[in-house]
């Protein structure tokens, strides 16, 4: 865990001084120019750098021009004689995880990713996402650099040193595709433990510092290490003789271990650590006691001393916000409580509490997210625009499992922060002779494409999520599936007044706007009084929809739902009576929410995002309420969020989703979940996804899609009568999302979203990425698509647009395996957990196959926007022993866009097949999106019956600007 | 290759304490009854056996002591996790001298002991959770928030979680552990709600199995070599129904134990021993 405060300054400091030494003897420092010599402290340096220009300021004294300090790796370098005029170049000098700095010299006005990318490079390091750039300020806080900012305006004064460490830890380590990520990961720990701001036991501390002395030294060898060896290395922050002498104990018995495979074993201890990935930050409460505020993957945890007092995971959470040195949380109302409450806590000041919030924005949106949110609109400006931009964990596992490279070479030996004596020279990392590839993501996309249709994407993550949430939900009784588009079509109508998304972090003087201070809204919990009325219908349906599902006497609603859900029962049905203990936030939240949805939503009037959700005959109907949702901007796409969610496969997190709704994949989770619950089997071994996307009120793209739509379920049929698998009758979960500002936008584009989905078999989804269609719009629209778990975004760039996607989605799931026996329950139960883990090698499926086969093959990419600039996703494969397989048919007619998706994957002999259609509605405002949309779900349904909707987005968007920072 | 926070439910050593005389009549209960000594040793005496010999845990046994008519109870005394050993500070005042024995017992076994001298932290054992990821200590009539801390700090590797033991003796009157990730609780408001708020607290994710009775979900779960999945649960005379539940379980080694005496001075399965995994030091 990392803390805000300087605890690891002691660390730090030494390193950076020796760094310099090694400065020297790397070569590949060059980059670090002669200027900038070892003998030049960073402190010093300004003066020796002073003469390009006249300092105009402090900072510039550092400036350097570049002929003096030509780099060469420096782009910049490039026209050395122009620069030297016109470009002032700064010299960086960057503590980096094995102890050693990395020089370089940067144009005074680069942003800091330009930064992170040549450290990035400088470390041969693909899978970035998780790290960042931390600068000290003049409290010597660690505050991270925003990639979108310039640099200059982070660093108000002092030379520009910054330190490269781990930003995002990820929950399972051993899902990083890269060895040397896991290296660099494995770093950042040891300093961690090393500082004290990892606590552990002394066992703990003997079995990582033995993984980490073969990891840096490799097998035990009396002769060539001495018996001393061990002591120059640091492990613990209060190392004893004992504790080296266990570490030696245990080093020997490692014999033939590679290094790759003891930082497995470094970090499959490490992160069983309680505060592992934790940010600690000092605060208090109401009542004055101290407390510490801990922002990590799950959510915020509170501790008094070493206690954990409280805990609020994200899904709990629906803003965050900070006026002053405040820092407040609203938190969704428990099970029992009507409203939801704020809870604030005072920070040591402004600076403090602005640092926590953005911190939580940040983990939020990487761990929860499918995609970062869009930054507020300009006119809302009142409060701070600071998102998240960078990729999330979900996009970022896409990108990386895309990596196509030999592992590069990984120089271990010169992590000389925790050696004391070595001085090895060096550069930590050896030049791969594979040529790497800078940009993953593009060159994924690239690898993609080129396989032609068969994309064998994984995201086993999505899988393990959506098998949760099948277990999880309980269909409700026949709600139609109209519904579902008339509430959207007032959505669109309403937003306008979202006001409320936007931060007000910058107000912090107003006091009637505490709360909007800064907020981050993670859940949306105002819909549009119009919506209110079809909410209430909806809550009203759903909550008879439990009422009257079978269930055990005396069980709270939610309880027979998990009593009832054949994944959470290990045992079968013979045991019936273990129960899926969900963390609270998850499981409790369902009932929970959905008796405060009515009254929260009414108070708000922004963005409402609703569920409803149909199962068979049976409806279930949740509303969500997400306006600025996904936390952030109420403007956000949120179509990306459908599939995507999948990809935070954390179990727990999955659950937590549902209740969230804060990703719409929580909504299809709570639409599978019924569907497992009603049933009480839920076996799903194939999934068929069929998704079409259909642009404008004709449903002429609905023949095309057609074909595919029929198959799956022909196929879901099929295997339902063979299997004797207990089927669940398809359900229709219409997820509606609108999302309007009142705005001067000029244009609006509409995309209305159905994805059929027909699960033959159960296996794990694997999110494939698939780049649908591209709005033939005024190219104001770009999607994405990930097919299954894919997320699509809808990004106009200028001009505000709105999009509204209905999706539809469809199970019918069946086994080959054999009967929906309490066995397969076992087995479907152990896959969600198991799920991130497994990797198969690919089987081909014959039901799945069929589907597909089928299918024409048109094209896949996978193409990911984020309102900061275009990223490529890519689906890939994060296990190579998952194969999946994604095709995408797409037709355009004027203003619409067809696509058919349909992704296959096969895991552990476990196939399923998808089908998705999707269609978008993009245009003008004149355009009557509301009409559109239903059309199109009309015309959609009435080809596939059991089509259902699993989300309607109305999406709307202003110009996006990229790169503001809340400052 | 050495992990952590593996091998929940290995043990190979178990101690126990003989039963004074004076536990019928002045050992601590929270409602009157009469106690049955002759009737209590038995139990006991089937308890250990279990343990020791069906089992095949080396069996530490402590002798009784007449001025300490709880220390049978000997949970309450230590809390072992690992190789580490936390001596309580129990939070009757009368039951504090119990800690004395058990601290050179652990000793003996080569454990790290950690001694709770602060005077202002009481904990009892039976406050403790321990569910193989993580800690929950209930705050309760015997346990205070800074014998949690002391807890706490005595186990770094885990999180340690505080949860309000509004009613019944112990958090570990109404639950325990019934396997990896498996939570035994009983259906009383009150220990419904302590779950509740355990999954609040909670990073991980646990299964429950609900039984009817409180005190039936008392039970002590072990994975033994060659044994598989063990489970010690309150007998089908004591608790019908929630026998029941038990019997359902698959893949359990079910060994119903009787404690039908020792439940009248609050003592329930788990109070009776201190488990101990030898083999999984480091």
């Amino acid at each position: 865990m990392t803390s805000e405060s300087g605890a690891d300054s002691e660390a730090k400091q030494p390193r950076e001084n020796k760094e310099t030494e090694k400065e020297k003897g790397k070569a590949k420092a060059a980059a670090a120019a002669e200027p900038a010599s070892p003998q030049n402290q960073p402190e010093q340096f300004p003066a020796a750098a002073g003469h390009s220009t006249p300092a105009r300021k402090e900072q510039e004294q550092q400036e350097v021009d570049q002929v003096s300090h030509r780099s060469s790796i420096s782009r910049l370098s490039r026209s050395p004689l122009k620069g030297v005029k016109k470009t002032k170049i700064m010299e960086c000098k960057v503590a980096l995880l094995d102890g050693s700095d990395f020089t370089l010299n940067l144009e005074k006005r680069a942003r800091g990713h330009v930064l992170f990318d040549k450290i990035c490079e400088h470390l041969n390091l693909l899978e970035k996402d998780y790290f960042g750039i931390t600068c000290r300020d003049v409290e010597n806080q660690k505050n991270w650099i925003d990639p979108g900012k310039e640099l200059k305006k982070q660093i108000r004064t002092g030379p520009w040193n910054f330190a490269f460490n781990v930003k995002f830890y990820p929950p399972d380590p051993a899902q990083l595709t890269e060895d040397i990520t896991r290296y660099y990961l494995c770093l950042q720990l040891r300093d961690d433990v090393v500082s004290g701001r990892l606590p552990c036991s002394f066992a703990t501390h003997t079995v990582l510092g033995s993984y980490a002395v073969q990891s840096e030294l490799g097998d035990y060898d009396p002769e060539e290490l001495g018996s001393d060896y061990i002591s120059e290395l640091r492990f613990a922050p209060n190392q004893t003789k004992e504790l080296e002498e266990k570490v030696m104990e245990l080093h020997k018995t490692y014999k033939g271990m590679t290094p790759a495979e003891a930082e497995i074993h470094f970090l499959e201890n490490a992160k069983k650590l309680s505060m592992y990935g934790v940010d600690l930050h000092h605060a208090k409460d109401s009542e004055g006691v101290e407390i510490m505020l801990g922002v990590c993957s799950s959510g915020l945890l509170i501790y008094r001393d070493r206690l954990r007092i409280n805990r609020f995971a994200w899904p709990k959470i629906l803003k965050i916000s900070y006026k002053r040195n405040n820092f407040y949380i609203k938190i969704r109302p428990g099970e029992f409580e009507q409203f939801e409450s704020t809870i604030g806590f005072k920070l040591p000041n402004h600076r403090a509490a602005k640092r926590l919030w953005k911190v939580c924005v940040e983990h939020h949106t990487f761990f929860r997210l499918v995609s970062p949110e869009s930054q507020p609109k300009k006119f809302l400006s009142l409060g701070s625009k600071f998102r998240y931009s960078g990729r999330t964990q979900a996009q970022s596992r896409r990108a990386s499992s895309m990596i196509n490279r030999l592992a590069p070479l990984v120089e271990r030996s010169s992590s000389k922060r925790y050696n004391m004596s070595l001085s090895l020279d060096g550069a930590p990392i050896a030049e791969n002779h594979e040529t790497p590839m800078k940009d993953s993501a593009a060159a994924g996309a690239a690898k993609i494409l080129t396989k032609g249709d068969l994309i064998t994407t994984v995201t086993t993550e999505k899988k393990a999520e959506e098998e949760k949430a099948e277990q999880e939900d309980a269909p409700t009784d026949a709600a139609e599936t109209q519904e579902p588009t008339t509430p959207l079509r007032h959505d669109t109508k309403t937003d306008s007044e979202q006001t409320d998304f936007a931060f007000d972090g910058e107000m912090t003087a107003t006091e009637s706007d505490a709360d909007d201070d800064s907020e981050m809204r993670t859940q949306d919990t105002s819909p549009p009084e119009e919506m209110l009325k079809h909410q209430t219908n909806i809550s009203e349906l759903k909550r008879s929809f439990l009422e009257t599902g079978e269930s055990s006497p005396g069980l709270t609603e939610w309880e027979k739902r998990l009593s009832s859900s054949p994944a959470h029962s290990p045992r079968g049905d013979e045991a019936p009576m273990i129960e899926p203990l969900e963390l609270q936030d998850t499981k409790d939240e369902p009932p929970a929410s959905e008796e405060t949805k009515e009254e929260v939503e009414p108070k708000t009037t922004k963005a409402a995002e609703y569920l409803v959700k149909y199962v068979g005959d049976s409806v279930a109907t949740d509303l969500a309420s997400s306006s600025g949702l996904h936390g952030i901007s109420p403007s956000t796409t949120m179509d990306d969020d459908v599939f995507m969610d999948g990809t935070l496969r954390e179990v727990d997190e999955v659950a937590e989703r549902e209740e969230i709704k804060v990703s719409p994949g929580a909504v299809r989770q709570e639409v599978y979940q019924a569907i497992s619950d009603k049933k009480g089997t839920l076996i799903i071994l194939k999934e068929a996804d069929d998704k079409v996307d259909a642009e404008g009120k004709e449903t002429g793209a609905a023949g095309e899609e057609e074909e595919p739509a029929l198959r799956g379920e022909a196929e879901g049929g099929e295997n339902e009568a063979v299997m004797g698998v207990e089927i669940w009758s398809p359900k229709m979960e219409a997820n509606g999302v609108t999302q309007i500002k009142g705005t001067d936008s000029p244009k609006k584009a509409m995309a209305s979203w159905i994805s059929e989905v027909v699960k033959t078999e159960a296996t794990e989804v694997v999110g494939a990425s698939t780049k649908a269609s591209d709005a033939p719009q005024p190219g104001e629209e770009v999607q994405t698509e990930q097919s299954k778990s894919g997320p699509s975004q809808i990004t106009p760039p200028e001009s505000s647009t709105t999009s509204l996607a209905v999706s539809t989605l469809g199970w019918v799931p069946s086994s080959e395996k054999g009967p929906p026996e309490p066995e397969e329950k076992v087995v479907v139960a152990t896959e969600t957990e198991a799920a991130p883990a497994e990797s198969t090698g690919p089987t081909g499926c014959d039901v799945v196959e069929v589907g597909t086969k089928e299918v024409p093959v048109v094209h896949t990419e996978t193409k990911t926007i984020t309102y900061e600039s275009a990223e490529v996703e890519t689906n890939g494969d994060v296990d190579p022993g998952v194969l999946l397989s994604a095709q995408t048919i797409t037709s355009e007619t004027t203003s619409t866009t067809t696509t058919t998706h349909i992704t296959k994957t096969v895991k552990g002999g476990i196939s399923e097949t998808r089908i998705e259609k999707r269609i978008v509605i993009t245009g003008d405002t004149d355009i009557d999106h509301d009409q559109a949309l239903a059309q199109a779900i009309k015309e959609a349904k009435e080809q596939h019956p059991d089509m259902s909707v699993t989300k309607v987005v109305v999406h709307k968007e202003t110009e996006i600007t990229p790169e503001e920072g809340e400052d | 290759m050495a992990g952590l926070m593996s091998g929940f439910g290995h043990y190979t050593h178990a101690v126990v304490r003989g039963i004074p005389a004076s536990l019928a009549k002045e050992a601590l209960r929270s409602c009157q009854a009469e106690v049955d000594l002759a009737e209590a040793r038995r139990e006991h005496e089937e308890y250990v056996e279990v343990l020791g010999t069906r089992l095949g845990l080396e069996v530490v046994e402590l002798p009784a002591d007449e001025s300490l008519p709880d220390c049978v109870f000997v949970e309450d005394a230590a809390v072992v996790c690992g190789d580490t050993a936390l001596i309580t500070r129990p939070g009757a005042e009368s039951r504090r001298r119990e800690t004395e024995t058990m601290k050179s017992a652990l000793k003996e076994l080569n454990l790290n002991i950690v001694e709770m001298t602060d005077e202002k932290a009481t904990l009892d054992g039976g406050d403790v959770l321990f569910t193989g990821r993580e800690f929950f200590v209930g705050l309760s009539k015997r346990t205070n928030q800074r014998g949690a801390e002391i807890l706490a700090d005595a186990f770094k590797d885990y999180a340690v979680s505080t949860v309000p033991v509004l009613e019944g003796l112990h958090l570990k009157s109404f639950c325990s552990m019934g396997g990896p990730g498996l939570i035994v609780i009983g259906s009383s408001e009150p220990a419904q709600k302590a779950l509740k708020i355990m999954q609040q607290m909670s990073d991980h994710r646990y299964d429950k199995l609900t039984v009817p009775d409180d005190l039936a979900a008392n039970c002590i779960y072990m994975n033994l070599p060659n044994k598989g999945h063990v489970l010690l649960h309150p007998t089908a005379e004591q608790y019908p129904e929630s026998a029941k539940v038990f019997e359902k379980l698959k893949d359990y080694m079910l060994i119903p134990v009787c404690n039908m005496q020792k439940v009248k001075v609050d003592g329930a399965l788990t109070c009776c021993s201190v488990l101990i995994n030898k083999k999984a030091n480091i």
